[in-house]
């Protein structure tokens, strides 16, 4: 230790202690370990995730070659990223109406906006369900993509909150006199919107792109319940998969989906830097 | 500046407020509104439902079965919440004084996996935990290793290690949403540390108070609200968790929302899995009140 420690540790110093890193380390295994364990056995020529018996890649052209769970993939990809943009959209307007208006029963309108984050996944799937089923009678013989139509809404409803969240956080920095200013210099309402506060929110719309992406393509429960028999999303076939017959073919698709996870964040690193993504969650 | 009044700007005020008015009440208002009409109707017959207004739902889930159920939901939440916190805080602490080089990149390495797939992570940890998993195995050589060193001192030595069952009971649930929950207690608590007058701790340290003194004297609480900001965050996804015990738990492991999902699938009684789920929802008001009250107490002050 001596020999890499150049300067004394100071009284605050917490994370050069040995305790803590210690801990640190021993949380990061807990946390990497089962991941990377999975990754590992995506590769092994054996039918269970056991013993290791020699590098394969046939599991990864059997999930490549499985078409169900292309489908899904496919699906999943499609809703993720029209549900990104309609977040987006949606998010950063309600931003800003909360932002910049004062109205009445404003804390009521900005109570239910935010309550898709905090009522049970469990209950809004429940809600969609009956909501779909009974309340719209949806069609469910339509054609792609618009058979995605029902999992997308859901899947908007709860991620915008989101974007919302973020987007607003961005805009207690903005300084109101560049409004003016633009004002002053001749700007419309929507010129204004465009040059002026949109700039202003990019890191912002950013990271809840990222986030809606992410939460859309992690969703379970709530697909599980919005999902028709046509309409398998990645995580329904994976879960199907797990409850049926765990074969390694679950470990190639899932180490697919943590590469495309890595890929995604490391573009989003590319964008912003690691510090302003930390410092947005 | 302050905020404009809505009606000094009708027309940018409508073209803000009616897309995402819309949105709200039609997907999402009206789906919970359907929710809790049926929470008060009954079946009648194969697909039918009168809307009666019964309070017939609401009377079952007092029975001791569906309480026993929602209690134990809010223990295995409670603990695992618990759990969290003690693992977290530590983590938390080493992100804040972490070096400017350093902290970003831990941080990362915290929200890459809260970034990964649920489903994904549940199933490595299912692998991990089976019955010939690397879990066992370790423990397997640990129990070897104490019974090696009982034979080296002349002890009788350990009967052969049979693995122990780590998946499908209520530990893998727990151990499931530890798991899981983990980096959204970490990075509440990392905002509120972060925002700590450090010299305060200096001056701590400096009066003579331990390491440990200072943090629970001073430290824990001024990160109070940071503290409770995650004690939340974690509490309410883990009380409405539906994967991780469905998956990891064994028969006797059910949550609250297996239930629930089991009214609208199996079981086919789709009123009492809505007033199950009303129920859910008032139980995460209640909580949230709670909390609200606890922040105002220190702006009385």
């Amino acid at each position: 230790m001596a020999l890499f420690r150049r300067t004394p540790i100071a009284p605050l110093e917490y994370s050069r202690t040995l305790w803590m890193r210690l801990w640190v380390g021993a949380v990061m295994l807990f946390l990497y370990a089962p991941l990377i364990v999975l990754m590992i056995f995506s590769f092994n020529d054996s039918k269970r995730n056991v013993v290791w018996r020699g590098f394969t890649m046939k599991y990864y052209d059997k999930a490549l070659n499985n078409d169900a769970l292309i489908e899904a993939l496919v699906n999943s990809l499609t809703i993720a990223a029209l549900a990104t943009i309609f977040s987006l959209i949606l998010g950063a307007i309600a931003a800003v109406l909360l932002w910049r208006f004062r109205f009445p029963f404003k804390a009521a309108v900005d109570g239910t906006i935010s309550l898709p984050i905090i009522v049970p996944e469990i209950c809004m799937g429940v809600a969609f369900l009956m909501f779909f089923a009974k309340g719209l009678n949806w069609p469910t013989d339509l054609i792609w993509p618009l058979n995605l139509g029902a999992i997308t809404i859901a899947h908007i409803t709860f991620c915008f909150p989101f974007v919302t969240m973020v987007v607003r956080s961005r805009l207690a920095s903005f300084n109101r006199e560049q409004e003016e200013a633009a004002k002053d210099l001749g700007a419309g309402e929507w010129q204004m919107f465009r040059d002026v506060l949109i700039p202003h929110m990019k890191p912002a719309l950013v990271a809840g792109a990222l986030l809606s992406f992410t939460l859309s393509l992690d969703d379970f429960v709530i697909t599980y319940f919005t999902s028709g028999p046509d309409t398998i999303t990645f995580p329904v076939k994976v879960y199907s998969m797990l409850r049926f017959s765990v074969t390694p073919e679950v470990n190639a698709a899932s180490t697919i989906l943590i590469i495309l996870t890595i890929a995604l964040t490391a573009i989003a690193l590319k964008l912003q830097g690691v510090k302003t993504i930390a410092e947005t969650h | 500046m302050a905020e404009q009044d809505w009606k000094a700007n009708k027309r940018v005020f409508a073209a803000v407020s009616l897309p995402t008015l819309l949105w709200t009440i039609l997907f999402f208002v009206v789906p919970m509104a359907i929710v809790w009409v049926y929470s008060f109707g009954e079946n009648a017959g194969l697909n039918e439902i009168r809307f009666s207004g019964t309070l017939d739902n609401y009377k079952r889930a007092t029975e001791f079965l569906y309480l026993s159920i929602f209690g134990k939901s809010f223990a295995v939440a409670a603990l695992v919440t618990l759990i969290c916190l003690i693992v977290g805080f530590p983590v938390a602490m080493a992100i804040t004084f972490a070096s400017e080089k350093w902290r970003p990149w831990l941080l990362l390495g915290i929200m890459l996996p809260f970034w990964t797939n649920l489903l994904v992570r549940t199933y490595a940890l299912m692998i991990l935990l089976g019955q010939q998993g690397y879990a066992n195995q370790g423990l397997g050589a640990l129990w070897g290793g104490a019974s090696w060193v009982k034979t080296l001192v002349g002890l009788e030595p350990l009967p052969t290690w049979e693995p122990v069952q780590l998946l499908f009971n209520n530990f893998a649930v727990v151990f499931g949403l530890v798991y899981v929950h983990l980096p959204f207690m970490v990075l509440p608590l990392y905002a509120a540390l972060d925002r700590l007058d450090r010299s305060l701790i200096e001056a701590s340290l400096d009066l003579g108070a331990g390491h440990f003194r200072t943090i629970m004297r001073i430290v824990v609480p001024l990160a109070a609200p940071g503290i409770v900001a995650g004690v939340m965050i974690t509490l309410i996804p883990a009380l409405g968790a539906y994967l991780t015990p469905d998956l990891m738990g064994g028969t006797d492991s059910q949550m609250i929302a297996n239930v629930i999902e089991r009214q609208f699938k199996k079981a086919n009684d789709w009123p009492f899995g809505a007033a199950l789920s009303f129920l859910l929802i008032y139980a995460m008001f209640i909580l949230i009140a709670l909390q609200s009250m606890r922040r105002k107490v220190p702006e009385v002050r």
